[in-house]
Parts: C-alpha cells; sequence; structure tokens
C-alpha cells in the first residue's frame, strides 16, 4: 500500500514539479523506467508466488534500473545505442508480459 | 539492510511460502496481496516506498519530456524532413512578412495622403462656400446703412454701392437679409428695393467683410457712394468693425445647362 501510495505521489511531483530531463540522463531515462516496471511487476508476482522478500525487490530494482542504463550507455558508446535500447526494451517488455500473466493467472485463476 | 530480512507473513490458514503455482485458490491470492499491501514499519519497506516515489517521478518527467520534443525520438531522413519543410517554411513566411509589410507601408502612406487631401479639400470647401454665399462668414469689414425715409435711394445705387465693395475687396457681402453673390440682382418695386427677389427692410444694411479701412474709403471718395446717397436725400453711415458676422446664406441651385469640363487627368 505504501509503494503505491508513493508510486501516486511520485508522479504527482513529476506532473507538479515538471523538471526537464538533463541532457545526459535522456537516453537512459526511459529505459530505466522500464527496468523498474519490470522490477515492480516481478515484485508483485513474487508476492503471489509467496516468495517476496523486501531486500530481494530493493535490489533487484536498483540492479535493473542501474544495468539498463548501463547497456544502453554502452551501446551508445559502440555505437549500436538505439538498437541495443530497442533490444532492452524487448527483453524487458517480455519480461513484464510474462509476469503480468503470472499475476493475471494467480488473481483471475484464468 | 536489516541483517535478518523481515520474512513475509505467511497466511495463517496456508502454512508454506507456496512456492509454485496455487492451483485455483484465486481468493487466497488477493489475501495474501491485501496483507502484502498493508502497512509495514520496517526499512526495506520504507525504501521500497521511496523506490515507488522515484519511479512515479521518473514516469511522469519522461512522460512529459516525450511530451514536449518529441525531436530526439526520429531518425536522421526524418530530421532532415522536418529542416527542409521549417527551411520552406521560413522562406514563405519571410515573404509574407515583406508583402505585408510593404502594403502595411502603402496604407500608411495613402493614410497621411488621404488625410492630406481631405484637409485640401476642406479648406477648398470653406473658400468655396463664402463665394458662393453658402457658409457663414465672419472677420473685419464695414456697415453700411442707408437711412432713406422718403425711398430715394434707387436700386442702381445700391448695386453702385456693391460694386464699390467688391472693387475695394469686399469677400463676403449682405444686404439687409440676402446674401450677396454673383447672381445677385437688384429690382425697384413700388418705391422698395428688391434684392434676388426679397424686399430690404429700411434702413438698408449693407454688410461686408474685407480690409474695413479700404472699403471705408472707398465708400468715402468724392463722387462714390456716401455722397451720391447724400445727394439723393438719404442719410448714409459707415462704420468700420473689427468682426462682422455674416449670417444670410445662399440657397444653390443646380446648375441646369452648364457643366464642368473634366479635368485634364495627370
Amino acid at each position: 500500500m505504501i509503494p503505491l501510495l508513493g508510486l501516486i505521489g511520485g508522479v504527482l511531483i513529476g506532473l507538479l514539479w515538471g523538471p526537464d530531463v538533463p541532457l545526459v540522463l535522456q537516453p537512459y531515462l526511459p529505459i530505466a523506467v522500464i527496468a523498474a516496471l519490470d522490477a515492480v511487476f516481478g515484485a508483485v508476482r513474487a508476492v503471489l508466488d509467496g516468495i517476496f522478500n523486501d531486500k530481494v525487490f530493493v535490489v533487484s530494482f536498483l540492479a535493473n534500473v542501474v544495468v539498463a542504463a548501463f547497456i544502453v550507455f554502452l551501446g551508445d558508446q559502440l555505437g549500436v545505442g538505439s538498437q541495443l535500447s530497442t533490444g532492452v526494451v524487448v527483453v524487458l517488455g517480455v519480461r513484464i508480459f510474462s509476469n503480468v500473466a503470472s499475476i493475471r493467472r494467480h488473481l483471475f485463476r484464468a | 539492510m536489516s541483517t535478518a530480512p523481515p520474512t513475509p507473513p505467511s497466511p495463517p490458514t496456508r502454512t508454506g511460502p507456496g512456492y509454485g503455482p496455487d492451483d485455483g485458490e484465486g481468493p487466497s491470492s488477493w489475501k495474501r496481496l491485501l496483507r502484502m499491501a498493508r502497512p509495514r514499519a520496517t526499512r526495506a519497506n520504507a525504501f521500497a516506498a521511496l523506490l515507488a516515489i522515484a519511479l512515479g517521478f521518473a514516469i511522469a518527467t519522461q512522460v512529459q519530456q516525450t511530451d514536449q520534443s518529441g525531436l530526439e525520438q526520429l531518425r536522421e531522413d526524418e530530421l532532415v524532413r522536418i529542416l527542409d519543410d521549417v527551411n520552406q517554411e521560413q522562406g514563405r513566411l519571410a515573404n509574407d512578412t515583406r508583402e505585408l509589410e510593404s502594403s502595411r507601408d502603402a496604407l500608411l502612406s495613402g493614410a497621411s495622403s488621404s488625410s492630406e487631401a481631405l484637409k485640401s479639400a476642406q479648406d477648398r470647401l470653406d473658400t468655396l462656400g463664402i463665394l458662393t454665399g453658402t457658409s457663414p462668414a465672419t472677420g473685419p469689414g464695414i456697415v453700411v446703412t442707408i437711412n432713406d425715409p422718403d425711398h430715394k435711394v434707387t436700386s442702381a445705387r445700391l448695386l453702385d454701392a456693391l460694386q464699390e465693395l467688391r472693387d475695394a475687396g469686399a469677400e463676403a457681402v449682405q444686404i439687409g437679409d440676402v446674401r450677396v453673390v454673383a447672381s445677385t440682382w437688384f429690382a425697384d418695386v413700388d418705391g422698395a428695393i428688391e434684392v434676388s427677389g426679397q424686399r430690404v427692410a429700411q434702413p438698408y444694411s449693407i454688410k461686408a467683410i474685407g480690409d474695413p479701412a479700404t472699403m471705408a474709403s472707398a465708400m468715402d471718395i468724392p463722387g462714390g457712394v456716401t455722397e451720391s446717397v447724400r445727394g439723393d436725400g438719404a442719410t448714409p453711415t459707415v462704420r468700420q468693425a473689427e468682426s462682422i458676422d455674416i449670417t444670410a446664406l445662399h440657397s444653390l441651385q443646380a446648375p441646369r445647362y452648364a457643366r464642368p469640363v473634366p479635368a485634364p487627368s495627370k
């Protein structure tokens, strides 16, 4: 409940404040957001599986974000930034879909 | 992090963490979710909340960023196309600007020249109004009064007086209640004098606007109007005034035959 409230609060802060993304972070923020979403859905699934662990969630969240941003950064350095971004988004998207499917099976038995 | 991670509260009815798919146990899944959603005062939970805040903030910021620009997402050829479009648009708008500026200048100069034309037309109208007797006039001048109880003065005498005043530079003349214009005529009718068909009441009063001294001396020259009238047996008086109002108006009639010759076009 508290993380959900935090999510809503963060969205509100972002909407009201509306800061510009620093130029350095602009390529990485979208990927980092998707990676974080992947961690969140994974956490919900873990809750339903009964294996949720706060520490694991926090660590996986941060690791997801950092690794995703690092991959994009590396791709930029190698000159394949856009392709690698697409690849990361596809992989994370697939993971999110599978997590959501698992959650759905738990909650709706369908 | 806490060395002993808080174990997730295990459901009291179901023993064990429940690895693997819960076969057809939807309601307990909801309960588990709700139980996890309950606020727990642990550092990890607070940290998770912090991360959630950061995530929400990042999402909102990124969405706004994407809304704002959108150009970063485009490929190179699209950017080139957009640049071309912008350049063409800029050229077109520059053309528009030039045209509008030139038409604005034309309108501005036209407005000033038309106001000039209006002013000169108004001046001309005033002059013509005084000349044709359609406008009241005011200015310095003289008033000639002829007291003629015995009706000795003839209309020819008044015509002489008028001619004398015109020679002396009278610009606007009124006899009795009649404005004197180019078509004014005089007649003797039954011992009285008519000017343009209107009987002039005694004593005859001639108002003339012009240089007062010149006109007064023109009246008084030997053998002039004053002397002739006095010889007729009437009493003339000439009064100079700083300001004379000529208020009688002449109503114009459109000419039946005369037509203006069109001015040669420049």
